[in-house]
C-alpha cells in the first residue's frame, strides 16, 4: 500500500502536467514553490481543487495555502489531520 | 516611397504533416491531438516544462513559431497576429465540463484565444503589438493589411501573422514571417496560394 506522501506526488505529477517528473524526483521536504518544484499561482489553484477533490478538504482561507503547500511533508500533515474522505 | 515586405518563411501544421517552405519536416499518423503535440515537442528537442501545461491551441502556437524562430533570428518587436474561427472554443468546452464537479483554474486560464500571443511572447521574449482575429474563414485580406500597417508604421521590424485553429481534435496551423527580406512577394493572392495549396 502506497503511502500518503507517494499518493501526493503521484496526483500533484497528473493533475499539473508535470511532465518527465517522477514520484522519486520530489524529496518529501523540498520545497514545491520557487526553487523546487517551480510550481506558480495556477497551480496553487489546482492544489487546492485537489484537496477538496481527493480529501473533502475546503479550503476558507487562501493564506492557509502559504501555510500547507510548503513541501510534501506538510500537505501530507495537514490531509492526515483534516481530511474527511 | 511604397516600400515592398515578403514572406520570408512559412510553416503548416495540418492532418499529422508539418511543412515549411523548404520541405515537408515532421509527419506522424498520430490521431489523438495530445500525443501527436507531444511527439512534435519531442521532435524538436524541446525543453520547456511550461508547454505541457498549455492549452492544444496554445501548444500548436507554440511549436508553429518555434519551427519558424529558430531558422530565422527575431527581434523583440517581432508582432503577432493570427486568426481562426473557433477562438478558444475546445478549452471552453473542457472548462465546462471541468465545472460540472470541480472547475479547473488550469484550464480556466486559457479560456480567450490571444493567451496563446502571450504564450509565444514570453517563450521568445517579445514586446511587440499583437491581435488575435476571429473570422469565419482564412482571410488574407485581414491579415495583409494589418501587417503591412504595423511594416509601414515602423511598429514592428517583421510581423508573423496566419491562421491558428483547433476544433474537435482538429488542427489547421498556417504562420508566416513577413519582413523586408526577400523571398515570396508579400501580397493577399501569395498568402491565399500558399494556404490553399493543400487545403481544397
Amino acid at each position: 500500500m502506497i503511502n500518503l506522501q507517494t499518493e501526493l506526488k503521484e496526483s500533484i505529477i497528473e493533475q499539473l502536467n508535470l511532465e518527465d517528473v517522477e514520484p522519486a524526483d520530489i524529496g518529501n521536504d523540498e520545497p514545491l514553490f520557487g526553487d523546487g518544484l517551480g510550481l506558480d499561482s495556477i497551480d496553487a489553484l489546482e492544489l487546492i481543487v485537489l484537496l477538496e477533490k481527493d480529501y473533502g478538504i475546503k479550503l476558507t482561507d487562501p493564506a492557509q495555502s502559504r501555510e500547507i503547500f510548503v513541501s510534501i511533508n506538510k500537505m501530507a500533515e495537514f490531509i492526515e489531520a483534516n481530511r474527511t474522505k | 516611397m511604397q516600400q515592398d515586405f515578403y514572406i520570408k518563411d512559412w510553416v503548416k501544421i495540418k492532418d499529422g504533416k508539418i511543412s515549411n517552405s523548404k520541405s515537408e519536416i515532421f509527419n506522424s499518423s498520430e490521431k489523438n491531438l495530445d500525443f501527436f503535440l507531444k511527439s512534435v515537442y519531442d521532435f524538436l528537442e524541446l525543453k520547456y516544462p511550461k508547454f505541457h501545461k498549455m492549452d492544444g491551441l496554445s501548444k500548436l502556437g507554440i511549436l508553429g513559431t518555434e519551427i519558424l524562430f529558430r531558422k530565422n533570428s527575431i527581434s523583440t518587436d517581432t508582432a503577432l497576429i493570427l486568426s481562426n474561427n473557433a477562438s478558444s472554443l475546445e478549452t471552453d468546452r473542457q472548462f465546462q465540463e471541468s465545472t460540472k464537479t470541480f472547475a479547473s483554474p488550469a484550464l480556466f486560464v486559457y479560456t480567450l484565444p490571444n493567451i496563446v500571443l502571450g504564450e509565444v511572447s514570453i517563450k521568445f521574449k517579445l514586446q511587440s503589438e499583437n491581435a488575435f482575429f476571429i473570422a469565419e474563414s482564412f482571410n488574407a485580406e485581414l491579415l495583409k493589411n494589418y501587417t503591412e500597417s504595423l511594416l509601414t508604421s515602423g511598429k514592428s521590424s517583421e510581423v508573423l501573422c496566419g491562421w491558428l485553429n483547433l476544433q474537435n481534435g482538429e488542427y489547421d496551423v498556417f504562420l508566416c514571417l513577413i519582413s523586408p527580406e526577400i523571398n515570396i512577394s508579400f501580397s493577399e493572392e501569395s498568402l491565399k496560394n500558399l494556404y490553399f495549396a493543400e487545403n481544397d
